[in-house]
């Protein structure tokens, strides 16, 4: 959470800062506990996961390194995107590592696919997938053909559902009529679980047993949790939508900040110990900064521009 | 004596590939114990025992998940029940399947059945052709099999492919289109010549082949000798072979049963236009249905789609010029 933390502070400055990075930054402040609780229980190369665009902490308790995030919001060709694609769409496929698409809801009938043909192959084990939607998500077609697909396979699926209130600046209100999203699960028939999304230890809690049940057998577990995403839906954006009488309550509520307090509460940490931490991330976010700020961005010369990998089936290059 | 049918060899590619590769299965609606809407897949799910799965009706879904499986190594042929329903899978096919190469260099190798074109009383929402809709988008094989040896060869192919084909099978050919034996492989994205001709020359594909080597036929009996091309493959486009034709021919007629506004045969005509406007003799002419949904009744259906009798009409308007 640390990491994720100072690390987008750096993208919101480097994105203010013009220049280097085009396009959009989008942002995960205030949804680090929900998402990295989900994170901690995946293992690299081993579960499927699917992140969204406010899973920064997530991807790093995944295994992404760090520095691909910055790679892929400076375009650079070492980062996994190589420049063709940006900011939170990145992934590395072949080791269970999804890239989404801007087209929401669309990623959990991939993670389901992914877990689908291991069970085909014999190779499922006790090999789990993830993946994360938002509030507004849930509303498209892919999101219920999705999840309805993977809870008649019965697939180790764990769905987070971040409720943060705003879809870009629509309410829930004009989101759904359901009285919680949660109770959804039921007419899947999967398992339904609900957390308070700011409190790191509840969420780790609640995921370990979604996890749990997803690997043993029960099929696609739903975990939705509550929050407030603090920031805009984007960088450009001032949220200036949300009234400030919530954006105060859930700033009190900043989940970091509740993490932190709940690690020094029972001890598991001392404050001297947390900002060393701080410290420690903002040295190393600075240094990656530094090094992918001189690494190649791509060359249009070099690039194949092609979008086929069977070469000889690509016009003009038929021999 | 022609005992194998275009929609027979669609099934024993589907066993071929089914039985040589374990890698690959098969997922789609009705599609295990009911063999599917046309029996494409009959008694496939017994023979191959969890390698053919019923999907939910769930177009979007139903690629995605493919994508996924092909992300694992597998290699899913998804049946679509009617081409004109891939539109609900259409996000996760252009922007999904087709993009998941170039963004993360890892292939995608899936194939999409898609039951295409028309048949008399099956309306606006059975009957599409959606080739050219598929076309326009990078990172998609569009291959439109005119033969029973294309639907078996081809289809096979397809699955081989480490990139996603849609595979436009027609089935106005399912139960009519005969032949003795599977015949030869031809490479994808090769065009064919299917009738050699020295005074103008017809494009085409898919079940429009048969209606243009038709037209051709009729134009004989006045003295024409009309050559006719079967692309095969919609993209990748030989674009050599048809040039070659037109050099012969120096007349140019494209035939297509999708809708009119720009699409496989206006890419054709462009070609040509741009690459060897100095070999036409005549402008270059396109026939594709008309610009309305695709009607119910056979009278107005008729009239919708290329036919014998209209392509031999455009023919000697060409010819005539």
């Amino acid at each position: 959470m640390i990491r994720s933390r100072t690390l987008e502070e750096k993208l919101g400055s480097l994105y203010r800062a013009g220049g280097r990075i085009v396009g959009g930054v989008y942002l995960g402040r205030g949804q680090e506990a929900f998402s990295a609780a989900a994170g901690i229980h995946l293992r690299w190369d081993k579960d499927v996961y699917g992140p969204l665009i406010r899973d920064q902490a997530g991807r790093i308790a995944f295994g992404e390194p760090l520095i691909d995030s910055l790679r892929t919001y400076l375009g650079v060709v070492t980062g996994p995107m190589r420049g063709r694609d940006g900011n939170i769409h990145r992934g590395q496929p072949k080791h269970g590592y999804m890239a989404m698409i801007s087209h929401l809801g669309s990623l959990l009938s991939v993670v389901a696919g992914a877990l689908f043909a291991r069970r085909i192959k014999g190779t499922l084990g006790d090999s789990a997938g993830a993946t994360s939607i938002g509030d507004g998500g849930t509303s498209t077609g892919a999101f219920h053909e999705g999840l309805n697909m993977a809870a008649v396979e019965k697939l180790p699926l764990v769905v987070s559902i971040a409720n943060n209130q705003y879809a870009y600046s629509t309410p829930t209100s004009r989101q759904y009529a359901c009285e919680n999203l949660v109770d959804r699960a039921h007419g899947y028939g999967i398992e339904g679980h609900s957390v308070d999304g700011t409190d790191l230890l509840a969420c780790v809690k609640v995921y370990r047993t979604a996890f749990e049940r997803a690997r043993v057998g029960h099929g696609p577990q739903m975990v939705v949790g509550r929050l407030l995403r603090l920031g805009g839906h984007g960088e450009h954006d001032d949220a200036s939508y949300i009234p400030e009488s919530m954006k105060k309550i859930h700033e009190s509520r900043d989940c970091l900040t509740v993490a932190q307090q709940q690690a020094l509460d029972l001890g598991w940490t001392t404050q001297a110990e947390l900002e060393a931490w701080h410290k420690q991330a903002r040295q190393e976010v600075d240094q990656a900064t530094s090094q992918v700020l001189k690494e190649p961005t791509p060359d249009p010369y070099r690039e194949t521009w092609q979008a086929l990998s069977t070469t000889s089936l690509v016009e003009g290059n038929e021999g | 004596m022609s005992s194998i049918t275009y929609l027979e060899a669609i099934r024993e590619a589907q066993y071929e590939a089914l039985r040589t590769n374990p890698d690959v299965f098969l997922y789609g609606q009705d599609i295990n114990a009911f063999g599917g809407a046309f029996k494409a897949t009959k008694n496939l799910g017994r023979e191959f025992p969890g390698r053919v799965f019923d999907s939910p009706i769930s177009e979007d879904a139903m690629i995605g998940m493919a994508v996924g499986a092909a992300v694992e190594g597998a290699r899913p042929i998804i049946e679509m029940q009617f081409a004109d329903f891939s539109s609900v899978g259409f996000n996760q096919i252009v922007n999904q399947a087709a993009t998941l190469y170039w963004r993360t260099q890892t292939p995608c190798p899936i194939t999409i059945r898609l039951p295409s074109g028309g048949t008399a009383g099956s309306g606006p929402f059975h009957s599409q052709s959606m080739e050219s809709i598929y076309a326009h988008y990078p990172g998609l094989v569009i291959l439109t099999p005119a033969t029973v040896e294309d639907a078996y060869w081809m289809l096979l192919d397809s699955v081989k492919l480490d990139d996603p084909v849609i595979f436009c099978e027609h089935k106005f050919l399912y139960y009519h289109l005969k032949a003795d034996d599977f015949g030869q492989a031809m490479p994808i994205g090769k065009a064919r010549i299917a009738r050699p001709g020295r005074d103008a020359t017809v494009v085409t594909y898919s079940a429009m082949l048969h209606e243009s080597l038709k037209a051709a036929e009729e134009l004989r009996l006045d003295g024409y000798e009309v050559e006719v091309v079967d692309l095969r493959s919609v993209k990748p486009m030989d674009t050599d072979t048809i040039l070659a034709s037109v050099a012969r021919t120096g007349r140019l007629l494209v035939v297509g049963e999708s809708f009119p506004w720009g699409g496989a045969t206006a890419e054709v005509v462009a070609r040509v236009a741009s690459e060897a406007f100095h070999l036409l003799d005549a402008p270059p002419l396109r026939l594709n249905s008309k610009d309305t949904p695709i009607p119910y009744h056979p009278n107005l259906w008729k009239s919708h789609r290329p036919t014998t009798a209209s392509i031999s009409a455009e023919l000697r308007k060409l010819l005539r010029y």
